[in-house]
C-alpha cells in the first residue's frame, strides 16, 4: 500500500491493461489525520456526489462521525479509485457553518426560527397565490445533487399537485443538452454507451469534454489503456490545452462558437470517403440523405477558415474518426454551454449512427452529465419533462401518468413545453412568478450575467425559498432558508452518467435540526393537502424506500425501467445500470443493441425539434418522417455565435471548470486540501495575447464584457490564441461582500451572457466577446492557478501544485502493485 | 405571363418579414431567446430577397438586393425602451402580438413561394423552381418558430 500525495498526482499511479481486458483494481483511500483503516468502525455504501462519474464509495464512521472514504474494489464503474473531490471533499460535511436551524426574513435580516414557523411561511405564501393567480405563481428550481426519491417527490407534487409548469433544475446548466441531443437522434433521453467501452475502444474521442478535471476516474481508466499494451487514439476537440489534449493523436482548437461547423466538416471527411457503415444506415435511421446535402458544403478549407484550424488536422481527425474499428466518443460543456449546442451535440450522434457504431462493445456514445444525480432528474422530471420519459405532447402518455398518480390527465400541466430555468427567472424578473423554491442550488453564482441575476432573486415581491447546507450567496437573498441534511446524512439512490444505479445510505446523523431534502418535501405536500383525484394524499410514500418503490412504478415499461432494482438488491450488488427488469436483473449494459431504437411515434418522449429555432415538432409531422421508430440522422446548418469579438472586446472568453472544485465550491471550498489547491480565481491567456496585452504571469488583470467586470491574478498557459479562460466555481461567500462583489468582482459570471441554446434551452457559458488589461503587476508570484491540469503554465519553471500535509491518500493495487 | 408579379410581390413581402423580424427583435431584446432567434430568422429573409433580386433580373424586374435591413436610430431607441420595460408585464401581451405578426406575415410569405414554385415548375424554369424549393421550407420554418413561441408564452401571459 503506497501513500501519495493525490492533490500533486491527481490521477494516481497508473494499472496499465490491454483492450478487452479487465481494467485493474486499485482501491484508494484518505482518512482523518491520525486514523488507519483498523479505527473505523462502520463502512457505509454510497457514490460520489462532487461529480457525475459515479464512483462507489465506502465513508469511514467512527464516534458517529464521518472520518473518511475508500472507493469500492468490486463496483463496476471505480474499480476502487476516487477522484480528488471525492478524497477530500467529505470533510465539508462537518464544517461548523452548516446550517442548523431554519430561518426567515425579520425586518430585513434572516434569524433563527424553528420548522413550524419557516414552513408555516412557505405554505402560508404558497397557497395564498395559489387563490390569488393560481399555479403559473409557483416555481421550483432544484438541482442535479438531489437523490431520485426527491426528484420524483418534487416533481408530483409541483405537476401533479400545485399544477406548474415552472419546474426546472440547475440541471439546465449541464446536461439539457445531453438529455437533448439524444431525444433529437433517438427519440428517447437515455445513455447508449458504458464505460466499459473504454476497455474495448481502439479510438475515444472527446469533443468539448475535459474529462481529466471533470470525471477523473474515467480519465484514470483511459490513462491506464493508453499506458498498455494497444493504446486507443485520442481525438481531442478543445480550445485549451488539455491533460486530454496533451495526450492526444489529434487535437483541435477551434474558435468558440463553431462545433457545428467543425463538426460538418469531419462528417464531410468521413461521407466523402465512404467510411459509411451503409447497411447500418439504411435498416436503422432516417435522414441520412439531408445530412449528406448538408455537410457538402463544409468541406476542409472552408471549416478551416471558419473555425480556425489546419485543415491538414481536420483531415487527420476525420480519418482516424472514420477508420476506427471501435469508436467510443464523449462529448460535455464544450458543446453543451457553447452556441448551437444541440445541433453540435447531435452531429456526434450522428457520427455513430453514420458508422454503424452503437450498443456494441468498443462502440459507445456517451453524451455526459456535470452532476452527479442530473441522470435522476431528467428522469424523474424534476427538469419539467415527465416523470418516466414520458411525453408531454402524447396524450397517452399523461393519461398513463395520472393514472399513476391518481389524478385527471387535465391536472398535469402540458399544454405547452416546460417552462426552462432561464425563462422562469424571466417570469420573476417580470412580476407573474412570485414564489420560488430552490432546492440545493446556488443561482446567485452558477447563472449568467449575475448583476441581472442578483436583481432578479432579490425584489421584494418575489417570495424566495433556499433549501439548502450553507447559506450560500443564493440563501442570503432568501425569505426563507431551511436546513438541509446531505450525503452520508440521508438515504436514496442516484444514478451516474453510464446509467449505473447506487444506493448513498446514510451514515450519520445531520447537525441540528437539518432534514434530508425528501422530508422537507414530504412535509410541505401534507401541510399543503395535496389530494389525488377521490381526496386521497396525493404522496402515498413515506420515506426513501417507499418512494423508491413509487418511482419504480412509474418508470416501469419505459427505457429507465427501474423495475427490477430494489434497495437490497443494490445493497448486495453494488452499481447496476438501467433497465433494470425482472427480465433482465443484472440491468442492461448498453442502449440499442442490434440497431432496436426506442423512438417509435407512441413511445418516443420526444417528437423533436427545430435544431436552429428550437420550435417542436408536431406528432404528425414526426410520424411522417419517422414512422418505424429508427434513429433519426438530424443535419444543421452552421450560424455565427451571436457575439462577436469587437475593437472595444477583441476576446473571446469562456469558463469553465478545474478539477479540486465542484460547482460553487459550497462543499470543496470548505475542504482544506481542495480549497488550497485552487484558492482563487484566475484568468488564463495565451503566450501570444499575454505580448499583446502586455501581460504576465501573477499579473492582476481586469477582464471586462459588455455585461460586467472581474479582476483575476493572469495565468499564461497553453490555451488557443484569442481566447480568455476564467473558472466559474468563485464566488462571493468567503469574501467581504457576502452575496456579491465588494470593489471588484470575481464571479465568471459577472460577465456571461443571458443567452441559451434555443433547442435544449442550456445557457451559453462558453461564448462571449471580452477585453483584458493589466490593473497592476504580480509581484512574482504566480496565479493562484492549479499546475497540474489545463491551468498548467507555460513555464516549467513555476513551482507545482502539491497537497498540505493531510493531502496523502492511500493507494493499494492488489494485483501486484501499481506500474 | 405574371410572374414578375409574384416576385414584386415576394421581395415585398421577404423585406416586410426580416424587417418585421428585426423590429420584433430590438423591441423584446429582455426575452433573449427572441431577441436572438429572431435575429438569425431575419437573416434568412434577407438572404431570400437577395436571391429574388438577383433571379428577378431574368425576368425584367429590377428589385434591391439589400431591401429588408436594419432598423438604425429608431431599433437602437427601441432597445433602451425595451430594456426600461423590462420588469413591465404588458411586454407579455405586446411580444404575443408581434409573434402574431412574425406567424401570418410568414404564412403569407411561404404562400406566395408556394404560388412561384407552382409557376416555375409548369413553366420548366429549374433555376427559378430551385430557388423556391430553398426558401420555402426555411419561410414555413419561421412561421412554425413564431407558432411554438405563442404557444409558449400565451398560458402565462394570459393567466396572470
Amino acid at each position: 500500500m503506497a501513500a501519495l500525495d493525490r492533490i500533486a498526482e491527481p490521477w494516481g499511479s497508473r494499472t496499465p491493461y490491454g483492450p478487452g481486458e479487465r481494467w485493474p483494481v486499485r482501491v484508494d483511500t484518505h482518512l482523518a489525520e491520525g486514523l488507519g483503516p483498523d479505527d473505523v468502525e462502520r463502512w457505509v455504501p454510497t457514490a460520489s456526489i462532487l461529480h457525475s462519474n459515479g464512483d462507489a464509495i465506502d465513508i469511514a464512521v467512527r464516534d458517529g462521525r464521518i472520518v473518511g472514504v475508500r472507493g469500492r474494489a468490486q463496483d463496476r464503474v471505480n474499480h476502487g479509485r476516487l477522484g480528488v473531490k471525492d478524497l477530500y471533499g467529505w470533510q465539508a460535511n462537518a464544517s461548523a457553518d452548516r446550517l442548523t436551524r431554519p430561518l426567515v426574513r425579520e425586518d430585513g435580516r434572516l434569524v433563527e426560527t424553528d420548522w413550524d414557523t419557516a414552513m408555516g411561511r412557505v405554505v402560508g405564501r404558497a397557497q395564498a397565490l395559489l387563490e390569488e393567480q393560481g399555479p403559473s405563481a409557483i416555481s421550483f428550481y432544484t438541482s442535479g445533487q438531489l437523490f431520485a426519491e426527491e426528484y420524483y417527490t418534487l416533481g408530483v407534487i409541483a405537476h401533479g399537485g400545485i399544477g406548474t409548469n415552472h419546474v426546472d433544475g440547475n440541471t439546465r446548466l449541464c446536461t439539457a443538452t445531453a438529455a437533448a441531443s439524444l431525444k433529437e437522434s433517438f427519440g428517447c433521453d437515455g445513455q447508449p454507451g458504458s464505460y466499459e467501452d473504454v476497455d474495448h475502444a481502439d479510438v475515444i474521442a472527446l469533443f468539448g469534454h475535459n474529462v481529466a478535471e471533470t470525471q477523473s476516474v474515467l480519465w484514470m481508466r483511459m490513462l491506464d489503456r493508453l499506458a498498455g499494451p494497444n493504446p486507443p487514439a485520442l481525438v481531442c476537440v478543445d480550445p485549451r490545452l488539455t491533460p486530454v489534449a496533451r495526450a492526444a493523436t489529434v487535437h483541435l482548437a477551434p474558435r468558440l462558437g463553431t462545433n457545428v461547423a467543425l463538426m460538418n466538416g469531419l462528417l464531410h471527411e468521413i461521407l466523402a470517403h465512404d467510411w459509411v457503415d451503409h447497411a447500418y444506415v439504411d435498416a436503422h435511421t432516417v435522414g441520412y440523405d439531408e445530412l449528406a446535402e448538408r455537410v457538402r458544403d463544409f468541406p476542409p478549407e472552408v471549416v478551416a477558415r471558419i473555425c480556425d484550424v489546419p485543415a491538414d488536422d481536420l483531415r487527420e481527425a476525420a480519418r482516424v474518426l472514420g477508420t476506427a474499428e471501435r469508436l467510443l466518443s464523449t462529448v460535455l460543456q464544450g458543446f453543451y454551454q457553447s452556441h448551437q449546442a444541440t445541433a453540435a451535440a447531435v452531429q456526434v450522434n450522428n457520427l455513430h449512427l453514420v458508422r454503424g457504431m452503437l450498443g456494441r462493445p468498443g462502440c459507445g456514445l456517451l453524451q455526459m452529465n456535470g452532476q452527479p444525480t442530473a441522470e435522476n432528474n431528467r428522469e424523474c422530471g424534476a427538469d419539467g419533462d415527465l416523470a418516466g420519459f414520458r411525453n408531454w405532447s402524447n396524450a397517452d402518455h399523461v393519461a398513463e401518468l395520472a393514472r399513476i398518480w391518481n389524478l385527471e390527465p387535465m391536472q398535469i400541466p402540458h399544454y405547452s413545453p416546460p417552462t426552462h430555468a432561464m425563462q422562469m427567472f424571466r417570469y420573476a424578473e417580470e412580476g407573474s412568478i412570485r414564489f420560488m423554491w430552490v432546492s440545493a442550488t446556488n443561482p446567485a453564482v452558477s447563472l449568467p450575467e449575475l448583476a441581472r441575476m442578483r436583481s432578479v432573486l432579490a425584489q421584494e415581491r418575489l417570495f424566495l425559498v433556499v433549501q439548502d447546507l450553507f447559506l450560500t450567496e443564493t440563501a442570503q437573498l432568501a425569505d426563507v432558508v431551511l436546513p438541509a441534511a446531505t450525503w452520508g446524512e440521508k438515504t436514496g439512490t442516484f444514478t451516474n452518467a453510464d446509467r449505473t444505479v447506487h444506493l448513498s445510505e446514510k451514515a450519520v446523523e445531520p447537525p441540528g435540526e437539518a432534514r434530508a431534502d425528501l422530508d422537507i418535501f414530504l412535509d410541505f405536500a401534507h401541510r399543503m393537502g395535496l389530494q389525488d383525484k377521490d381526496g386521497g394524499p396525493l404522496v402515498t410514500w413515506h420515506d426513501p424506500e417507499s418512494a423508491f418503490e413509487a418511482w419504480k412504478e412509474c418508470s416501469r415499461g419505459r427505457p429507465c425501467d427501474y423495475s427490477g432494482l430494489t434497495y437490497d438488491l443494490l445493497r448486495e450488488r453494488g452499481g447496476i445500470q438501467w433497465p433494470c427488469t425482472p427480465e433482465r436483473p443484472d440491468g442492461t449494459a448498453r442502449l440499442y443493441e442490434g440497431g432496436r431504437f426506442l423512438a417509435q411515434p407512441d413511445y418516443c418522449e420526444s417528437y423533436g425539434r427545430d435544431l436552429l429555432t428550437g420550435a417542436p415538432l408536431e406528432a404528425t409531422e414526426y410520424t411522417a418522417m419517422n414512422p418505424e421508430g429508427r434513429a433519426i440522422i438530424k443535419a444543421a446548418e452552421y450560424v455565427p455565435p451571436h457575439e462577436v469579438p469587437s475593437d472595444e472586446h477583441p476576446l473571446q472568453l469562456t469558463t469553465g471548470r478545474t478539477l479540486y472544485h465542484f460547482h460553487t465550491r459550497t462543499k470543496t471550498g470548505r475542504a482544506p486540501e481542495l480549497a488550497a489547491a485552487a484558492p482563487d480565481v484566475w484568468v488564463e491567456v495565451s503566450e501570444h495575447d499575454a505580448a499583446a496585452f502586455g501581460l504576465a504571469e501573477g499579473d492582476l488583470a481586469e477582464v471586462a464584457t459588455p455585461r460586467g467586470r472581474i479582476e483575476a491574478r493572469v495565468r499564461v498557459s497553453g490555451i488557443r490564441p484569442g481566447v480568455l479562460f476564467v473558472p466559474f466555481h468563485y464566488g462571493y461567500w468567503d469574501t467581504a461582500g457576502g452575496h456579491e462583489p465588494s470593489g471588484a468582482g470575481r464571479a465568471a459570471n459577472e460577465l456571461t451572457l443571458t443567452s441559451w441554446d434555443p433547442v435544449s434551452k442550456q445557457p451559453i457559458f462558453k461564448t462571449a466577446a471580452a477585453s483584458i488589461r493589466r490593473v497592476a503587476a504580480g509581484d512574482g508570484t504566480p496565479a493562484p492557478a492549479p499546475t497540474t491540469t489545463a491551468s498548467a503554465p507555460l513555464d516549467d519553471a513555476l513551482p507545482r501544485t502539491h497537497g498540505v500535509a493531510s493531502a496523502r491518500a492511500l493507494e493499494d493495487s492488489p494485483a501486484g502493485g501499481a506500474r | 405571363m405574371k410572374l414578375g408579379l409574384v416576385l414584386r410581390e415576394l421581395h415585398r413581402s421577404e423585406s416586410e418579414l426580416a424587417h418585421t423580424l428585426l423590429v420584433v427583435a430590438d423591441r423584446h431584446r429582455v426575452d433573449h431567446e427572441v431577441f436572438h432567434v429572431a435575429r438569425d430568422l431575419a437573416r434568412w429573409s434577407q438572404d431570400h430577397v437577395r436571391q429574388i433580386a438577383a433571379i428577378a433580373e431574368r425576368y425584367g424586374e429590377s428589385l434591391d438586393p439589400d431591401d429588408g435591413g436594419e432598423a438604425g436610430l429608431l431599433a437602437a431607441l427601441r432597445d433602451k425602451g425595451s430594456e426600461a420595460m423590462g420588469r413591465l408585464r404588458e411586454p407579455g401581451l405586446l411580444l404575443l402580438r408581434d409573434l402574431r405578426d412574425v406567424y401570418l406575415q410568414a404564412s403569407g410569405v411561404s404562400v406566395d413561394w408556394e404560388m412561384l414554385g407552382q409557376t416555375a415548375q409548369a413553366i420548366q424554369h429549374t433555376d427559378l423552381l430551385d430557388v423556391a424549393e430553398r426558401c420555402r421550407p426555411q419561410t414555413l420554418r419561421q412561421a412554425g418558430w413564431a407558432n411554438s413561441k405563442i404557444k409558449e408564452s400565451s398560458t402565462q401571459v394570459l393567466v396572470t
